[in-house]
């Protein structure tokens, strides 16, 4: 050891300042609660926080209550993290399963390389049989005409155009480090807003979104797409 | 992040100057890990050294906390830019040395539909720093790209990083590809990404799965008969 003093950083002075949240997350045993359903109860949408308000206005628009088709919705955070959507899945129905006669998972598999699905199977419940809400919203073959004809294509919905900031900017750490924005969308050519509703306000800030990665603005009013068919089968009206 | 403490490298022990690059490289200084590079290299390390004790056990901490959820991508990104800040100083001097022969080379992409690349990125770092001659293939490839690289490269393995589960499959279609040919019989294929894992690889019969790159540096050196 020298006498020359280090600076304090590094792993120790991280791991001070937080605690290892994976660790807890990892101790939990896995889930082997096979739940049943409540045949007279409510049904259940367990939802990504990200299209809350798409559901809640398809469910207006079907004339459903809240009583009859409860929403429930993850952190939209676990967007980033989907090694976590699916035990927080598992630990919410294991819960209240029982409660409801349906439920329904207002999510694709959204990277969780089948974990969801097996979820899913134990507690009977079902998700839109897409890879992610891009999907959804566009339908299969609109999102795969778009990334045939552009592969770098960077896709938004109403809820990343209103969340752009915190979501995208944020979330990518681009509001300290503006110069990783080459490391990141290097790839892409354009901006893509699947526009869910007809907002002129949101518009403008998805342009102002695309100018600020550099890209191209291009835009699909795709309304619900696949979601409006799932929620309405879901209430079953 | 440390609050910029002003403080001299060039006075630090060897053993301490090691540490602290480890941790300069953890909050991602780039500049003070290059210098930090430059001394070790001024007082007569080997440039394999610096490169295995400081830079890559550096990422190899990175990875662990990574998968923890301690970092998250951004921070990992400038951990690289570090990484990359010795690394430039670095590739020269192994590139003009043989007092380590290269492991062979290593052909990397991410597969068709696909355009994440910062997980394969780190995985071309750091089998580079394990010695590999690392062939980039960028992103989007379609089948034909591994064949024309593999015939060109006559790689030691190959690699394919997929991030997405619509495209997670293509790396199946590629080694049946392979198999097809004769080719898979001697070359062995690596699969990463996040939603992968061990069984998915297992059941597109991939030779093994990079769950982070330090572990896939690892794993590489194996499959060429040099883990040490
Ligand atoms: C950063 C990121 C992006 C960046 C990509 C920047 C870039 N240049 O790559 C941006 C924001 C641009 C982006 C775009 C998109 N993304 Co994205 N993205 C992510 C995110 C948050 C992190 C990925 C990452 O870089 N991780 C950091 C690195 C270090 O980790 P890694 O990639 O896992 O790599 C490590 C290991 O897996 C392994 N490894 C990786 N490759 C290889 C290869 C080999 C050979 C080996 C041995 C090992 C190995 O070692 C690496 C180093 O430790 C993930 C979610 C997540 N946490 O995984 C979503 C995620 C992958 N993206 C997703 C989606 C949907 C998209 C978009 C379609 C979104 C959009 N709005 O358009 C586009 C994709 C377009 C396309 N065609 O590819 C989804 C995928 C869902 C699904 N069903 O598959 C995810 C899971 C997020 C989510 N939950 O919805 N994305």
């Amino acid at each position: 050891m020298s006498d020359a003093a280090r600076r304090t950083g590094g792993r120790q002075a991280r791991l001070g300042r937080r605690a290892r949240p994976q660790e807890a997350e990892a101790a939990q045993p896995e889930s082997l609660v096979t739940t049943s359903a409540n045949p007279d109860g409510p049904v259940l949408v367990l939802a990504c926080g990200a299209i809350a308000n798409e559901i809640i206005a398809l469910r207006e628009q079907l004339g459903v209550t809240d009583d009859a088709m409860v929403l429930h919705c993850l952190p939209a955070e676990l967007h980033n993290r989907p090694g976590q959507i699916a035990p927080r899945v598992d630990a919410f129905l294991s819960e209240h399963r029982h409660k409801y006669s349906r439920v329904i998972l207002g999510y694709g598999d959204c990277g969780t390389g089948g974990a969801l699905d097996k979820v899913l199977e134990r507690h009977e419940a079902n998700r839109l049989p897409h890879a992610h809400c891009y999907e959804f919203f566009a339908t299969t073959p609109r999102f795969n005409q778009i990334t045939d004809a552009e592969i770098g294509s960077y896709f938004v919905t109403d809820f990343l155009v209103r969340h752009f900031d915190r979501l995208v900017w944020e979330g990518c750490g681009l509001d300290t480090r503006p110069e990783m924005l080459e490391t990141y969308f290097g790839n892409y050519r354009d901006l893509v807003y699947l526009a869910q509703t007809d907002n002129p306000d949101l518009q403008t800030k998805a342009q102002e979104a695309a100018a600020r990665l550099g890209l191209n603005y291009v835009y699909h009013k795709v309304g619900y797409g696949d979601l409006a068919e799932a929620i309405r089968e879901a209430a079953d009206v | 992040m440390s609050d910029g403490e002003e403080i001299i490298l060039r006075d630090l022990s060897d053993a301490d100057l090691v540490e602290q690059m480890k941790d300069d490289l953890y909050d991602g200084m780039a500049a003070e890990v290059h210098e930090g590079t430059q001394i070790l290299l001024e007082r007569g390390w080997d440039a394999n050294d610096v490169l295995s004790e400081a830079l890559v056990e550096g990422m190899r901490i990175v990875g662990i906390d990574f998968r923890d959820g301690i970092l998250f991508v951004p921070e990992v990104l400038q951990c690289a830019g570090a990484m990359k800040g010795g690394m430039e100083l670095l590739r020269p001097i192994l590139a003009a040395s043989d007092s380590k022969a290269s492991l062979g080379t290593y052909v990397i992409g991410t597969v068709k539909g696909d355009i994440h690349d910062i997980g394969k990125n780190l995985v071309g770092m750091m089998l580079e720093g394990a010695g590999f001659e690392v062939i980039d293939l960028g992103i989007n490839n379609p089948v034909d790209n591994y064949l024309a690289a593999i015939d060109k490269h006559n790689p030691a393995i190959m690699g394919m990083s997929a991030l997405l589960t619509t495209t997670m499959p293509y790396m199946g279609v590629v080694i049946e590809e392979l198999e097809k040919r004769g080719i898979l019989k001697n070359l062995p294929v690596m699969v990463g990404g996040a939603p992968l894992n061990q069984e998915f690889a297992d059941a597109i019969g991939a030779t093994s799965y990079g769950r982070d790159a330090a572990v896939s540096a690892e794993l590489a050196k194996a499959l060429v008969g040099r883990n040490r």
